[in-house]
């Protein structure tokens, strides 16, 4: 069994989600990017629910792809919101909250 | 109506908040009365109707157990068949009671004479640890009867008062108390347990309280009110402690387990002496007995309906129905039954000689009655104390009536008269009051206990308790009481003397010139006495009437027997009488002696023949006291009051006043002060120390140095709070990878 594959697979799509989250200003992308993180982690779960020969790990992945529509849907509209009030998706402008 | 008697009181009780909420919003107030008149009437027809209903469940209790011993006599049988009857007796009996009776409706007594037990209705008042405080009413037939005389003399008082406080400037206020005071005694006189008695005790305290202060203008009102409360104050600490330690002595306030255990002798003797001891000390301050009795003639400063009510009728006989409710204790608690001289009797007695002699020297027609009814109570108190039970309700009932009438006598010549209560400004009244001089006079004869008047009837049978006495006799009380009886007759004399013969001697006051405020609706300017309205004379009539006939209530045996009625003798024994306690306690009834009657109606005679000679044909030893040194001390003795109130005021009062006073002042400067200022000074120098040293430097230091830090520190974290997202981002993961590289590291 390639778990070590796989985990190595889980651990590149993370680190590309965060790079993602980290580089990239479009807010869109930063939403994405939290996607490939989610599915690093799905990845994860399986991955070691293979191992161990538990279903749990399946499901859990199951809840968080449900989970994960439901937070896009959100994102997506906050994102949306913010266009409008501001004709911009640019995060680094997004900084009313600096001390 | 037995089971309901709450009404009774109640009535009353709202007539009090209707015309306080309400009096003042009638046009000028005056229409007030009917509220008090209407409620009171009320609870007067309900007494009556308690009272009738009263004596016919005795009188089935009776019937029931002839009943049961009839067949008992025709089958003559074992035992076993005795008492399967004798249940049934029971039965019959009860079948048509409330479910708030304790026991059966019949029980027989030691003496085979049957009676019925009280109807006890309770609630629970409340609880504390555990143990479940009842309040309610008791109805037996010494509450019926007093109910009887509190709601009659209420009601006539009520009437009377319409007239006589007409126009008053505190009307509503008159009305509202006396509607209070009426519902605190008829409460007081159903109570079903003591604590329930200590509330209705206090209550009719403050009633009396307001109502002897009415006029509080004066200052001399509002004195005597405070000298009432605060006398009756002393004798209310005794109340407390008594009630207090029968509660310890029997587990209950509930009156009638106390009763009945006391009876049954359950409760040690020593306690009961203690519980008796506090209990007559608080008879001695609300019935006036020496040598708390300083207060009562000092409350003749209230309107004269009030005492007629309070100080005359009702409440002051309070302490005499305290002491007839819980006779067990004071029973058992003096032993009664076996000595021939007892704390209660001697108390009683000598009151009753002492305010005699002080009614002859007043000049004041209500304080010659305040006396004379310090000494009635007196006389209650001795009868009660040789264990004349009977004896003392009996004259309890008969003296409410003809004192009530006396005293609505003296308030209708005062009303008339130029509003002066002094006998030496009177005299000559008796052809311009015709109706007024014949209801006094029929009352003062009641009260002389001349026959067939009521007072003679409940005289007589207290001077006969005194001879018998239960298993010895009491002589000395004997000779208190024939004393008392010539001494009243003499000065009642004397009072009718002064107010209604010889010549006037007064000058008729008009608009705001008497000494009685109440005057100012007068309306016609009098030009001589004249005869009272309506309002006044009805009362006094019925009032009259009433000392005429009240002695039917309680005739001995042989004189009915003369006329062939069997039936009517003793009545009063018989229904008022609680036997299920007092027949365990084994009283004795004294039998009618005719010796004693003719003594005691000559000692009467005699008193009143003599005064007569002295004032109408100007015999005796006239102008003595000036002529016989030791006949002026006696005099100057007496107008002092054998000096109580000097004793009182200047004497203890003033040693509390002066010397304890001063002392306790110099203490207080120089010791309990300067203490106090010492340690004062050496907290504020040790305060400035504190201050300037660990205030400032060490505490307000800290408290500084810990804002700037948090200053200096935020002004640094600011820069990282940069509101960019990712920023914190990179921060986070940053983070978390130092700390899983440590993590690696260090495992």
């Amino acid at each position: 069994m390639l778990v070590n594959q796989f985990l190595l697979l889980g651990a590149f799509l993370f680190c590309t989600g965060v790079y993602g989250v980290l580089a990239r200003r479009n807010a869109v992308m930063v939403l994405m990017s939290i996607e490939l993180m989610l599915n690093a982690v799905n990845i994860n779960l399986l991955t070691f629910g293979y191992l161990h020969n538990a279903v749990s790990g399946q499901v859990f992945a199951l809840f968080i792809i449900a989970v994960a529509a439901a937070e896009v849907a959100v994102g997506l509209a906050i994102i949306l919101l913010i266009y409008r009030n501001r004709a911009s998706i640019n995060v680094d402008e997004l900084d009313l909250m600096r001390g | 109506m037995l089971e309901n008697a709450y009404l009774v009181p109640l009535l009353p009780a709202i007539s009090f908040v209707v015309i306080l909420l309400f009096g003042k919003r009638v046009k000028g107030g005056s229409a007030v009365h009917w509220v008090g008149i209407t409620a009171v009437g009320v609870s007067f027809v309900l007494s009556l109707v308690i009272a009738v209903q009263w004596i016919s469940r005795t009188d089935d209790a009776a019937s029931a157990a002839d009943h049961g011993t009839e067949e008992v006599h025709v089958e003559d049988e074992g035992h076993s068949e005795e008492t399967d009857t004798h249940e049934e007796g029971l039965g019959f009996g009860s079948s048509d009671l409330g479910s708030g009776t304790l026991l059966g409706a019949a029980e027989e007594d030691d003496h085979g004479s049957v009676v019925a037990d009280p109807v006890i209705e309770q609630i629970t008042w409340l609880q504390i640890g555990g143990v479940e405080h009842k309040a309610g009413t008791y109805v037996d037939g010494l509450s019926a009867i007093l109910l009887v005389v509190v709601s009659t003399v209420a009601l006539l008082v009520h009437i009377y008062s319409s007239e006589y406080v007409r126009g008053d400037r505190r009307y509503v206020h008159y009305y509202a108390f006396l509607s209070l005071f009426t519902a605190s005694m008829l409460f007081f006189v159903l109570s079903s347990s003591i604590l329930q008695m200590i509330v209705g005790w206090e209550l009719v305290g403050v009633c009396s309280f307001a109502l002897i202060g009415h006029w509080w203008e004066d200052g001399a009102n509002s004195n005597a009110a405070l000298k009432a409360f605060l006398t009756n104050r002393v004798g209310d600490i005794g109340l407390l402690i008594g009630m207090v330690t029968l509660f310890f002595a029997t587990g209950t306030f509930d009156i009638f387990t106390i009763n009945d255990m006391i009876a049954h002798g359950l409760v040690r003797h020593f306690l009961l002496v203690v519980a008796a001891t506090c209990l007559v000390a608080a008879a001695m301050s609300k019935s006036g007995q020496f040598p708390l009795h300083t207060w009562l003639p000092d409350a003749m400063a209230g309107p004269t309906p009030v005492s007629a009510l309070i100080h005359a009728a009702t409440m002051v006989v309070a302490g005499v129905y305290m002491i007839a409710r819980l006779y067990p204790v004071f029973y058992e608690g003096f032993a009664i039954k076996t000595s021939s001289i007892n704390l209660l009797a001697l108390v009683g007695g000598f009151t009753a000689l002492m305010a005699a002699a002080l009614a002859f020297v007043q000049w004041d027609i209500k304080k010659v009655l305040a006396y004379s009814t310090v000494s009635q109570l007196g006389y209650m108190v001795m009868a009660l104390g040789v264990g004349a039970w009977t004896a003392a309700v009996f004259h309890l009932f008969t003296h409410a009536l003809f004192k009530a009438g006396l005293f609505l006598g003296a308030g209708s010549v005062s009303h008339s008269a130029g509003h002066t209560f002094d006998i030496r400004e009177m005299g000559g009244l008796k052809k311009h009051m015709p109706t007024t001089y014949r209801t006094f006079v029929i009352c003062s004869l009641a009260l002389a206990g001349i026959f067939p008047f009521a007072g003679f009837w409940s005289k007589d049978e207290i001077l006969l308790g005194s001879l018998e006495g239960q298993q010895n006799g009491y002589p000395l009380m004997l000779i208190f009481g024939c004393a008392v009886a010539a001494m009243t007759a003499a000065y009642m004399t004397r009072v009718i003397w002064y107010t209604f013969h010889g010549e006037f001697r007064g000058e008729l006051h008009h608009h705001g010139g008497g000494h009685d405020p109440v005057e100012t609706h007068t309306e016609e300017h009098h030009a001589e006495p004249h005869e009272s309205p309506k309002a006044i004379t009805i009362p006094l009539i019925i009032l009259a009437a009433g000392a005429v006939l009240a002695g039917l209530a309680n005739l001995p045996g042989p004189v009915v027997e003369v006329f062939g009625a069997d039936g009517f003798a003793h009545r009063l024994q018989t229904y008022a009488e609680p036997s299920n306690f007092l027949g365990p306690l084994g009283i004795i009834h004294p039998d009618p002696s005719l010796v004693m009657a003719l003594v005691g109606l000559a000692l009467a005679v005699g008193g009143a023949v003599v005064t007569y000679l002295f004032f109408w044909k100007n015999m005796g030893p006239h102008g003595l006291t000036e002529r016989n040194v030791l006949a002026r001390k006696g005099r100057t003795l007496l107008e002092n009051k054998y000096y109580l109130d000097h004793l009182y005021e200047n004497v203890i009062v003033a040693f509390v006043k002066w010397p304890l006073a001063k002392a306790a002042y110099w203490f207080n400067q120089n010791v309990l002060d300067k203490i106090v200022d010492t340690a004062g000074e050496s907290a504020r120098d040790g305060g400035q120390w504190v201050y300037t040293h660990i205030d400032q430097a060490v505490v307000d230091g800290a408290v500084n140095g810990a804002g700037t830090a948090a200053g200096a520190s935020g002004e640094g974290l600011r820069v990282i709070q940069s509101g960019k997202v990712q920023g914190y981002g990179a921060l986070l993961f940053g983070a978390t990878a130092v700390l899983a590289i440590i993590f690696m590291i260090v495992i």
